[in-house]
């Protein structure tokens, strides 16, 4: 059920708030042997909000997401759940605090129906990082949801949950929605706020939600977004209705195309669905226009520096002292820190707090954090003069639809390149968006990104509402909740 | 120190910004609570709590710069140290690296070498570049001892996590032990006057570092510094450097060589001791802090940060010589605290006698308020009460002996000098009629004086003083009563 069936059918008394989250939870629970998408199913504490929400009936229809369920990343604190971050460190963390867009999300009327699976700390392109083991594709269960935030989109796709929140640092909410045939949205940098997201490159991670269609994505950011006194870097910029963008109207738009993102390591299935892409937006009547981004090409080198660097100050406190794990029993205080940091991180949340460690080091700063910083300088200049030419810019989402489990966790590097086309947006700070545009021949879900300027949002729902409405993605996974479309 | 030397030394100071509220979260600074009762999710460093900069922090620590004559940076960037100890929360602190919050200062203070006792001799100015001061967060506090099973475990207590303070460094410029220390001095009482901080190295609300080498008297290249820590109050600091001082020439007289390390000042041994070497010195990653943007000060902030604060004591110190005609003895006593020069403004002005003003706080009050232990501030004796006693003064209702008496008793009761002389009946008469109306009943009461005084015997004028005295009951304003007499005892 998206968010207008939910809305419709509570208004008619064919559901309740009860009724509504009961087949939330009965589907999360049934599917997440397969699926692993949920750490936490929090059925008391659903049933007991739903409880709350039908007992205040009259206040329902003022509330923008009243009675609708939502999945949490579990790198996204609430107050009364786990916050694991998908690490074995904060294994029965309990954080004491609700982060800022969960106040949010709950004064607009949502049951938070539990924690979603991720990479360790948000660091992964396929939830095949976290301590917790896996999530699944709903397409193919032997194939990886995408990562960082996998178990979000997984929920999503598999029609769990009609919206959930998950975090975007190179690309964790796009990547995965676009390997999940779902759309995901990551807002503009200081759009939404960031306290009590776990951090992990703060200069990149900006919280951001997955929706079976546009309009539930708008709907969902316009609720969470904008400025927060507890987030310095959330900007005091005005959050339009998103929704009532969502005009269809493409006359006059200018889309701009990045002809070199279109090259080599592409998957050919990929191409031809977005160049179809490209293709539908000239019928609707917008101007196709070339445009280049001359440092791409260094995007991926300079955010492995720039977010690594970042990650190993943000990891530092997770030294054993206050909460989560200790090894116990340590004869010094160094032995303490190094044991339970060598216990409780995995493989590649110790690969980049070496890496980041490395790059701020005394002697490398200059040719490594300092260098990438300029480079980043030049990439959102690109960007700058991009968006003179043209409103919105279309890329692939991924160079590939979704990867079989264990196909690339023994090449780091491959792993990194799914996140060629994403990290320019985190690192330029601009807003991104996937939308499903087709499927492959193995009958797996494509997904094309529209990129804007800072505060674009509006724009980017209005170009993926008016391609949703011309090619509607009307394909469902394999493994789905019960009664649904 | 010895012939054929000269000592470098650099100075670092880390004063605690006096605000009600912790540098990046909301809760209280307040000292001495329940160990980790001043915490939240920002100070404890909690997965995804962020900081927000408190504005009160800045505004103080633009005071503060502004009354060390630094220039404030238009846009400074906050910067991560990245460190792990148990009382530093996230593992990094928060502090401002190459874009610090102000800069490049010339403080003109003024320095004595010291006799052998300590004492003074000879007061002279002298420049100090203070190369920066940067805002910053202060760690919490580790506990080793007092609590249950201190021999397995050691306690934090993170109340002090977060307490901002401002690091204020020094170029190489001091030579002696005691420039440095009159330099602290200075920058205390400075901090303390426009209200930026309570600088109070007992309480730990200042810290001081030196760096300490030395060299041979004319050779420009530096010797090689060691870093100095635990300087619990500025006389250790004086100790710690002179003790440095002569163990690096004794060292390197013998042949040795001085090693580049942190010592600790232990003050019971009077001796420094290795804390650790420069192998064991960190490499702090220092990187800008996402988390905030850069803090913009703006010409206007300042504008309103200086004029919310106090009249420098410089410049205090000249006006009360030019306004009030002080000595500058005077003027620099009363400009040594805020408190006492706002005591004497007030009293001047309600004296509407700047200098007798002056006389009465410098011999009486101070003496009174060193006895009671208590500062101008805290005197039982308001500025404007004792304005109005040296008015009674001035006005003849008292005389100065009796002033002196009736200051002590305000000091005791807290009661007011119109109060004390209308309980005691102290007012003078000072109504020449009614003067004269005595002066003639005691003269013609003592004919026999009388005549003895005008055959030639002048020494019974002090007869006459005393009856007319003890005929007014001690009120006759005593100027007066002499004036009549002069006159009454020539008439023939």
């Amino acid at each position: 059920m998206n968010i207008e069936t939910i809305k419709t059918r509570l208004a008619g008394g064919e559901l309740d708030a009860r009724a509504v989250a009961e087949r939330a939870l009965g589907a999360a629970e049934e599917l997440n042997e397969t699926l692993g998408a949920f750490l936490q199913i929090d059925r008391a504490g659903a049933l007991a909000r739903a409880g709350e929400l039908d007992a205040d009936r009259g206040a329902s229809p003022a509330r923008a997401l009243n009675s609708v369920p939502v999945a949490v990343k579990d790198n996204i604190c609430v107050r009364g759940l786990q916050a694991s971050s998908g690490s074995a460190i904060l294994r029965d963390y309990y954080p004491p605090y609700n982060a800022t867009v969960i106040e949010r999300l709950r004064a607009a009327g949502t049951i938070i129906l539990g924690k979603t699976n991720c990479d360790e700390f948000a660091m992964g392109s396929s939830n095949e990082n976290s301590a917790y083991g896996p999530v699944r594709n709903p397409w193919d269960t032997k194939r990886v949801p995408g990562g960082s935030s996998g178990g979000s989109a997984a929920a999503v796709a598999a029609r769990i949950v009609p919206i959930a929140l998950g975090s975007d640092t190179g690309g964790s909410v796009r990547q995965p929605a676009s390997l999940c045939g779902i759309v995901g949205v990551k807002p503009t940098y200081g759009r939404v706020s960031r306290y009590g997201l776990a951090a992990f490159g703060s200069s990149l991670d900006q919280i951001g939600v997955f929706a079976t269609n546009t309009t539930d994505a708008a709907l969902a950011l316009s609720v969470i977004a904008g400025r927060d006194p507890r987030d310095a870097t959330t900007a005091d910029v005005a959050v339009p209705d998103y929704v009532s963008q969502l005009t269809g109207e493409m006359q006059g738009a200018r889309i701009g195309v990045p002809r070199e993102l279109f090259g080599e390591g592409l998957d050919a299935d990929v191409r031809a669905s977005v160049l179809a892409a490209i293709e539908t937006y000239r019928a609707l009547g917008a101007e196709v226009v070339d445009v280049e981004l001359p440092h791409a090409k260094y995007a991926i080198a300079v955010y492995y520096i720039i977010a690594t660097a970042e990650a190993s100050s943000n990891l530092a406190r997770y030294d054993g002292v206050r909460y989560g794990c200790r090894a116990e029993e340590s004869r010094t205080l160094r032995e303490m820190y190094r044991r339970t940091r060598e216990e409780g991180f995995g493989v590649e949340v110790k690969r980049r707090i070496m890496l980041g460690t490395y790059v701020l080091s005394s002697g490398y700063y200059d040719a490594y954090y300092l260098k990438a910083q300029k480079v980043r300088a030049l990439l959102k200049q690109d960007f700058a003069r991009a968006f003179e030419r043209c409103d919105a810019i279309i890329t692939p989402t991924t160079p590939t639809t979704a990867f079989l489990l264990g196909e690339k966790t023994d090449d780091p590097l491959a792993m990194y390149l799914n996140d060629v086309y994403t990290v320019t947006a985190n690192l330029a700070g601009i807003p991104g968006i996937s939308v499903p545009c087709g499927l492959s021949q193995t009958n797996l879900p494509i997904g094309m990104q529209l990129l804007g300027a800072h505060w674009s949002e509006s724009t980017l729902f209005r170009f993926a509402h008016a391609y949703e409405r011309a090619q509607p993605f009307d394909a469902r996974p394999s493994v789905m909740a019960k009664g649904e479309a | 120190m010895k012939e054929g030397w000269e000592a470098v030394i650099g100075l670092e100071i880390h004063a605690q910004l006096n605000t009600e509220s912790k540098i990046f979260c909301g809760c209280s600074t307040r000292f001495g609570d329940e160990p980790n009762a001043n915490t939240c999710p920002v100070c404890l460093g909690l997965p995804g709590a962020l900081p927000v900069l408190n504005r009160r922090a800045v505004e103080l620590g633009a005071r503060a710069a502004l009354a060390l004559g630094l220039r404030i940076n238009e846009e400074s960037i906050f910067a991560r140290k990245n460190y792990f100890y148990p009382d530093l929360p996230k593992g990094y602190q928060i502090s401002q690296y190459d874009r610090p919050f102000s800069e490049h200062g010339e403080l003109e203070i003024v320095t004595a070498t010291r006799d052998a006792a300590g004492h003074a001799r000879e007061w002279r100015p002298m420049i100090i570049r203070i190369t920066r001061m940067h805002l910053e967060e202060d760690a919490g506090k580790n506990v080793h001892e007092g609590l249950p099973e201190t021999d397995r475990y050691s306690y934090v207590d993170l109340n002090r996590a977060g307490t901002p303070l401002a690091e204020i460094v020094t170029e190489p410029d001091f030579r002696t032990s005691w420039e440095a220390y009159d330099y602290v001095n200075h920058v205390r009482r400075a901090l303390q006057w426009v209200g930026a901080s309570e600088a109070d190295m007992e309480k730990g609300n200042l810290r001081c570092e030196a760096n300490v080498s030395v060299r041979r008297a004319g050779e420009e290249k530096f010797g090689t510094k060691v870093e100095l820590k635990n300087l619990n109050s500025v006389r250790f600091m004086q100790k710690a450097i002179e003790y440095e001082i002569e163990r690096h020439i004794e060292l390197i007289e013998s042949g040795g060589r001085v090693t580049q390390e942190t010592r600790l000042w232990d003050d019971r041994a009077n001796e420094t001791r290795v804390m650790r070497s420069k192998e064991e010195a960190h490499d702090y990653r220092y990187f800008p802090e996402p988390d905030l943007p850069p803090l913009v000060v703006t010409a206007a902030f300042i504008e309103e940060v200086t004029a919310q604060m106090p009249e420098l004591p410089e410049a205090r110190r000249r006006r009360f010589m030019e306004e009030y005609g002080l000595s500058f003895d005077d003027a620099s006593q009363f400009t040594a605290e805020r408190g006492l020069a706002d005591y004497y403004e007030r009293a001047a002005r309600a004296a509407t006698n700047a200098r007798a003003a002056a006389n009465w706080i410098r011999s009486e009050l101070l003496r009174e308020l060193e006895a009671s232990g208590r500062g101008a501030e805290e005197s039982p004796v308001k500025a404007e009460e004792l304005g109005a006693l040296v008015r009674l003064i001035d006005e003849g209702k008292i005389s100065g002996k009796q002033g002196k008496e009736v200051l002590v008793e305000m000091f005791a009761s807290g009661k007011s000098a119109a109060v004390i002389v209308e309980e005691q009946g102290l007012a003078q008469v000072s109504d020449a009629g009614e003067i004269e109306g005595i002066v003639d009943e005691v003269i013609a009461a003592s004919p026999k004086q009388l005549e003895q005084y005008r055959a030639g015997k002048e020494t019974l004028f002090g007869f006459f003083v005393g009856q007319v005295m003890k005929a007014s009951k001690g009120k006759a304003n005593p100027k007066l009563v002499n004036e009549v007499l002069q006159e009454r005892l020539r008439k023939s």
